[in-house]
């Protein structure tokens, strides 16, 4: 596959008990674009991210990050190999200050991490990283403040702190700006589009507005299945996916 | 032991006058209380690493505090060997069975958890009823002192007193250290957001691992400790009633608090020694105890004071 491509599935398909909920998908994520994925609710588009992201194992099918087959890979080495994940609902630590959340992302390469008999002093060195990061995403006046007291947005703008923190090849945000409001929602498109500069990303998100703006392509899943892919210009005009999205004979997906 | 620099400046002060504390305590309340306060006080602490700062409830501690005490017990009395090296027999058995069981049970989550500590922890009842080197009902009983070193005859009260003491403060500034250090850090992560923790890349279930030993190995220092205090080993160390009253006393003093499971563990052993006259009334006062807590106070008497203690930046 080259270069070209990131990431690649091949009849990519998960079924729960008898219900198929991804089915024979095959996906290409060309390198350094963003690649968003929307349907209709229940058209498999989670569970497709948490296939690629390891955290389900597929039932069929093959996933390739850079050409290496990563299907039977645990998913916390897909992290240590430049592929991070974020979360539908926030995923914050709770009870770790701003600083200590970054912080956490950034010791894992420190190589200190098993040392339990260490004093946490060592840490302090990753500080500049750390207050460098949160600034970036506009959270550093909270720097101590425990993560679970921020607001909606701030956490999730912490998160994508958290998840730079690994410098990662290829971002996959699930949902990034789900249960935000206007003022946050451009926030965070902003700052997706300020981090996407040598990076991929593949984004589930159902605010369509935001998916125009940001998204080179983007593949339309319903009932498990890929339905159209293309820019955005391309799938809104496709009369299956205005019918997936608005029913037969309403208007247009290009709305919002 | 010195103080770890992670205990900031103004805690030193604070840790110092509780080490001051327990040097002249002795002179004011009995020995063999404090000393059975300061074996579940480390006891508490143990577990309280687990599940105040890993998130994991461990139902099955009394396997790693029972079995220490026993192979302690059995090492002093019918091999003859020194304190320190009966304890640290003991304390090496509770981290292999630490790992055994850890190994089993980190597979699951939750209830789960719980159940399989419990059922591998029965497990080890049992072998402990049927087993000869115990003694049974019985117990094994009357398990020398013996000398430290060869050197301090611990059949004094004070000297096994001051020994105590020791182990117990420096096993609290270990367990405080490992809580701050870089792993600690990846342990709060863990605890606060599981799947979070796996996408950023760390192999989650090795981080239980050692938790889960290293807890093991402290209960089992523990349990070793309380052998050659009361010099018994019985089958009230290694039952699931213990396994519930480690619980007990790290819920009543705060959980994922330093100084929470000592304060617990001391009130549950206050409320047995008080009210020791009235028998099996006992149970029903701390189950009393233990709702009104629940209910009044959720976080445990060092949580709820935490905020107090804060302001005067002495807890962390």
């Amino acid at each position: 596959m080259g270069d070209e491509f990131i990431v690649e599935t091949r009849s990519l398909t998960k079924e729960f008990k008898g219900f198929v909920a991804v089915s024979d998908v095959n996906l290409r994520v060309r390198r350094h674009t963003i690649h968003a994925l929307i349907g209709p609710n229940g058209a498999g588009k989670t569970t497709c991210f948490n296939l690629v992201t390891k955290f389900l194992t597929p039932t069929k099918g093959q996933i390739l990050f850079n050409g290496t087959d990563i299907t039977h890979t645990q998913p916390a080495a897909i992290a240590r190999h430049g592929m991070v994940r974020s979360f539908q609902i926030s995923a914050v630590f709770g009870h770790l200050t701003v600083l200590e959340n970054v912080r956490v992302a950034l010791q894992r390469k420190q190589g200190k991490s098993f040392q339990f008999w260490r004093s946490g002093e060592c840490l302090n060195e990753l500080n500049t990283r750390a207050e460098e990061l949160i600034e970036a995403v506009g959270v550093a006046e909270y720097r101590d403040t425990p993560a679970g007291e921020l607001s909606y947005g701030r956490k999730r703008a912490l998160e994508i702190a958290t998840t730079l923190a690994l410098d990662p090849e290829m971002l996959l945000l699930d949902e990034p700006m789900a249960g935000m409001g206007a003022e946050d929602v451009r926030r965070t498109a902003d700052l997706i589009r300020r981090v996407s500069a040598n990076r991929t990303i593949l984004m589930v998100e159902h605010n369509l507005s935001v998916v125009a703006d940001l998204s080179d392509t983007i593949t339309v899943l319903k009932l498990g299945r890929v339905l159209a892919e293309g820019s955005y210009a391309e799938i809104s005009d496709n009369p299956e996916v205005v019918e997936a999205y608005m029913g037969s004979g309403h208007g247009a997906a290009g709305h919002g | 032991m010195t103080l770890s620099p992670s205990v900031p400046s103004r805690q030193k002060p604070f840790i110092l006058a509780l080490i001051g504390l327990g040097l002249v305590l002795p002179f004011a309340v009995y020995p063999v209380f404090l000393m059975k306060g300061l074996c579940f006080g480390l006891f508490a602490a143990a577990f309280n690493l687990l599940l105040g700062y890993v998130g994991l409830l461990s139902f099955g501690h009394a396997m790693f505090f029972g079995w220490s005490a026993y192979l302690t017990a059995y090492a002093a009395k019918e091999w003859g060997l020194t304190p320190e090296i009966a304890i640290l027999l003991g304390v090496a058995l509770a981290t292999v069975l630490g790992a055994v069981v850890g190994w089993l049970a980190i597979r699951r989550q939750g209830i789960y958890f719980a159940m399989i500590t419990l059922a591998l922890a029965q497990l080890g009842f049992f072998v402990a009823v049927q087993a000869p080197m115990t003694h049974g009902e019985d117990g094994i009983q009357g398990v020398p002192r013996g000398h430290l070193f060869g050197l301090f005859d611990l059949s004094d009260t004070m000297t096994m007193y001051y020994f105590v003491l020791a182990v117990f403060v420096a096993s609290l500034l270990f367990l405080h250290r490992v809580v701050n250090s870089p792993f600690g850090q990846v342990l709060k992560a863990i605890r606060d957001n599981e799947p979070r923790a796996v996408s950023l890349g760390y192999e989650v279930g090795r981080y239980k691992l050692i938790a889960f030993v290293l807890s093991s190995a402290f209960a089992g220092l523990a349990g070793s400790l309380k052998s050659l205090v009361f010099q018994l080993a019985s089958l009230a160390d290694v039952s699931w009633h213990m396994s519930g009253e480690v619980v007990l006393m790290t819920l009543l003093g705060g959980v994922g608090t330093v100084l929470g499971p000592m304060v617990g563990a001391f009130l549950v052993v206050a409320i047995q020694d008080f009210f020791a006259g009235i028998g099996s009334w006992v149970i029903i006062i701390q189950g009393v105890i233990f709702v009104v807590c629940v209910l009044l106070f959720r976080s445990g008497m060092i949580g709820v004071l935490a905020p107090w203690l804060k302001r005067r930046g002495i807890t962390g």
